[in-house]
């Protein structure tokens, strides 16, 4: 008699199948930072462009958290995706007159994917420290590249004064930067949707299994190679986007796109929000940019000592970051209850 | 004599003296790197404060420069060691990123509190009067300066080779490079290693970083500056090899400086460009073990 | 006989490390072969050479009379080679099921699909439980990897190489690192598989060996010593002072 025959054994299976078939389905606290999102509006009107920033930066690090969280690539050259996608916006402005924004960032999310897919079908032969020079190598060539042709580029001093048409035709841009809140928040929720769908796909569970065992993987026939230029292009894709929507809500372009200080930071954040959960990347932007935008006005010094300090604390008490904190938090509380 | 000859010379002569420079601060990362596996981007830290000790021991207390740098490199050496025991041996065992953001952390850290202390802007040293100028070789002049690098670079790397290939302490650090395990097991006390080679790479550090103001100028970003080129000039020559890291340097160095010859706008970007290249082809470096 | 996997002359050096010496063995369909020989005779590296782990200096690998020599660990494995590795290599943070569930998506091809979600092909589910059941392990199907004790782990990682549905299964000591207590579990496992399956398997317990092979090759410093059925290797003098005279107690 099989075992599944047996009423307990049945049962164990439906459950197991069970945990499989409802692991993607959305749970409430899921809303939460759209809701925060939509009641910074009306809580603070005023600091809408600042908001417009933070919004960027939750998709900068949740393109990041991607490849970091979720196939463990670590790179520290991130930004020269987000700088691509900036540029590309930028350029399309300054020498084709190109000023329709929703297509800028699709060209610029495209362009950004297309070198990705170039660079990380090299670089990512490799892992280790070989891989993360290469990054900052390409971050940093990229950057030097864009120093050369500063006539090109406007070099540190950028490129200033570009205007973009209304969105859709109909939404004309305010002095408070209200209506790009709006569109920024809109993209990033249309963004969001589609990695969260990658993430909890059989392409995202062999992410997964990527980055817990690859030898796992080659063992079992995985192509890897291939899922891991995929996901780095997608995710160059997503930086690139981030990056057209920085130049559209600045109005305003420079160099430190491509700065290394810029990837850092991107992954500064993603790491105090927490890695391989997408929430921690809005939770890390989140705070991050608060605290920068609060502290580094007191004393710039005083700003790098903190997170200096604060990754070193993180790294050696809070490893999952502030998300971690917070599960750490609730499994404590349920087992009170229980 | 021919322009071209001539700019070759300078070309060789300046490179030859920055490859020196990076030969000397870079070479305790790799062998930390390649004996301990651990990713220290907190090496740049060590070599600024370095340089710091060589200016506060010259402007403020009045010692000699070559003795401050040698007073400097032990220092920090020594300064080292806790760092070492307290915060990076927990994370022997841990993933790169974190062992990365831990240094990148502590590398912050310490960039902000120099800066409290040194304030932003660059400082320079004192040097006595037998390292200025110029020193004649014969058919021409060169800035002394470059020529003591060149010398104590030279120097250096005889007795580093000395104590590597003849010293039984050498013979145990190349033994715990090549295979920890089999050394631990054949009674070398891998952990004391650990320590004398981190406190003598950041000392070396400490060395680079003073022997740079002259060349460069300090400021505390010179830690994430000059990190980089570091992390360069390691991985191109290979984790944990003496030979890698001069040839990486040399092959850096005078290419660097000829690049800047021919194309000054071009900044570091023939580095970036080797660096691509070598990693592409060989990915341990010239000389590291895959 | 149709020979499932073929090792032709198969060689390889690490300087001056000669590792594999003209290597020749023969899996027929359904074989049940094992590979025995003491410490450092390279067995491990003549699977990692099978499976495309390393490279042969010189020599062939053949699959079903397909010469795979020159592809890749995954690309052999979707031909339907599979191998277990001496110390599990699971994915110890994925639950058992989800172990189970990325062999049979990256053997159907599901896991390029970006779109749908993960639990939404119920075959691949149902099929994992299966495999699970056959192993007697599906109550632990909800338990992360990481906290099972290390004799069901070992059985995980054998139901990963059975859900690749491979033609060739290589086990590399299948019962090490397993209390005594729980290597009944492995050996049945070993004894129950899949009549059609061609298996290749390292072991040290002579016991296993003379139950479960119908032929045995001894590997000794890289070379074949010497091959054939239990009996002959059983009766053979230079076998047993080759190898079972280091071996503490058995048979």
């Amino acid at each position: 008699m099989a075992v599944s025959e047996t009423t307990p054994g049945r049962a164990a299976r439906e459950r197991a199948a069970e945990y499989l078939i409802r692991r993607h389905y959305f749970s409430w606290p899921e809303a939460l930072p759209w809701l925060i999102a939509i009641a910074c509006f009306f809580i603070f009107p005023d600091r809408m462009t600042f908001g417009s920033q933070v919004l960027i930066m939750v998709m900068f690090a949740l393109s990041l958290d991607l490849i970091l969280g979720y196939a463990g690539i670590v790179t520290l050259g991130h930004a020269a995706f987000f700088g691509i996608g900036a540029y590309t916006v930028a350029l399309g402005f300054v020498k084709l007159g190109w000023s329709e924004p929703i297509t800028g960032i699709i060209a610029a999310g495209i362009v950004a994917g297309i070198v990705g897919i170039a660079a990380g079908w090299f670089i990512l032969r490799y892992r280790g420290l070989t891989l993360l020079m290469l990054t900052i190598a390409f971050g940093a060539m990229l950057l030097e590249s864009g120093n050369i042709r500063s006539d090109f580029t406007g070099g540190y001093d950028g490129l200033p004064g570009l205007t973009f048409d209304p969105l859709l035709g109909m939404f004309q841009y305010d002095l408070y930067g209200r209506t790009n809140y709006w569109y920024v928040l809109v993209v990033l929720a249309v963004v969001f949707f589609f990695v969260r769908r990658i993430v909890y796909s059989p392409f995202g569970q062999a992410l997964t299994g990527i980055r817990e065992n690859v030898r796992r993987m080659h063992a079992i026939g995985s192509p890897v190679h291939r899922r891991l230029v995929t996901v780095y292009a997608i995710s160059a894709g997503i930086a690139g986007i981030a990056g057209g929507l920085f130049t559209q809500t600045n109005a305003y372009v420079t160099l430190t796109v491509f700065d290394f200080d810029t990837s850092a930071k991107v992954m500064v954040m993603l790491i105090l929000g927490g890695t391989g959960r997408l929430y921690g990347a809005f939770l890390g932007a989140a705070v991050y940019m608060i605290l920068e935008d609060k502290l580094s006005k007191m004393s710039p010094s005083f700003w790098q000592f903190g997170i200096g300090l604060l990754l070193v604390v993180v790294v050696m008490f809070a490893k999952r970051g502030l998300l971690g904190i917070a599960e750490a938090i609730g499994r404590k509380t349920k087992r009170g209850q229980a | 004599m021919p322009q071209l000859l001539t700019i070759a010379i300078s070309v060789l002569f300046d490179g030859l003296a920055y490859a020196m420079f990076l030969f000397i601060t870079s070479v305790g990362l790799s062998i930390t790197m390649g004996l301990m596996g651990f990713v220290n981007l907190a090496h740049g830290a060590f070599a600024m404060a370095g340089g710091y000790v060589v200016v506060s021991l010259t402007r403020s207390l009045g010692i000699d420069f070559v003795p401050s740098l040698i007073i400097a490199a032990v220092v920090i050496g020594a300064v080292s060691v806790p760092f070492e025991r307290v915060l990076y041996r927990p994370l022997y065992k841990s993933t790169d990123l974190e062992q990365v953001l831990l240094t990148i952390g502590l590398a912050f850290m310490a960039i902000a509190g120099f800066t409290y202390f040194y304030g932003p802007i660059p400082k320079s040293v004192p040097l006595p009067d037998w390292l200025q100028g110029d020193v004649s070789l014969g058919f021409r002049a060169f800035p002394t300066y470059r020529a003591f690098l060149i010398v104590v670079g030279a120097a250096l790397i005889a007795v580093l080779w000395y104590a590597f290939e003849k010293t039984n302490i050498g013979a145990k650090i190349r033994a715990a490079v090549d295979n920890r395990r089999m050394a631990e097991s054949v009674g070398i006390n891998v952990d004391l290693l650990f320590t004398l080679t981190f406190a003598l790479g950041s000392g070396l550090a400490a060395l680079g970083g003073g022997l740079a103001i002259q060349l460069f100028g300090l400021t505390p970003s010179f830690a994430v500056l000059y990190l980089v080129l570091f992390l360069i000039v390691v991985a191109v020559g290979g984790l944990g090899s003496l030979k890698g890291t001069l040839l990486a340097a040399l092959v850096i160095g005078i290419i660097d400086t000829g690049g800047k010859y021919i194309f000054p706008q071009g900044g570091n970007f023939f580095i970036y460009v080797i660096t691509v290249l070598v990693l592409l082809i060989k990915p341990a470096g010239f000389y590291g073990r895959e | 006989m149709t020979a499932a996997l073929e090792i032709d002359k198969l060689d390889r050096s690490f300087g001056a490390l000669h590792v594999t010496r003209n290597v020749d063995l023969t899996l027929a369909r359904g074989a049940r072969h094992a590979l025995i020989g003491p410490n450092g005779a390279g067995k491990t590296t003549l699977i990692n050479l099978i499976t495309g782990v390393l490279r042969p200096n010189s020599g062939r690998v053949l699959l079903d009379k397909q010469d795979i020599t020159a592809l890749s660990q995954a690309e052999r494995a979707r031909r339907g080679l599979a191998r277990t590795f001496q110390i599990n290599q699971l994915f110890r943070g994925l639950t058992v099921l989800e172990n189970i569930c990325m062999a049979i998506g990256e053997r159907d091809g599901h896991n390029t699909n970006m779109w749908r979600s993960a639990g939404s092909k119920r075959v691949v589910i149902d099929e994992a439980l299966d495999h699970l059941e056959s192993l007697r392990i599906v109550d632990d199907a909800l338990k992360l990897v990481r906290e099972l004790p290390y004799g069901r782990q070992r059985l995980v990682e054998i139901a990963i190489a059975l859900a690749q549905r491979p033609r060739v299964l290589l086990l590399d000591e299948p019962a090490a690192g397993v209390p005594s207590s729980e290597s009944h579990l492995i050996l049945d496992v070993v004894a129950g598989l899949d009549p059609n399956i061609a298996v290749l398997i390292i072991e040290h317990d002579m016991d296993v060996v003379f139950r479960f092979a119908k032929e045995i090759t001894v590997l000794v410093a890289g070379a074949v010593f010497t091959q054939g059925t239990p009996q002959q290797i059983r009766a053979d003098e230079r076998v047993r002072e080759v190898y079972l005279g280091q071996e503490h107690g058995h048979g």
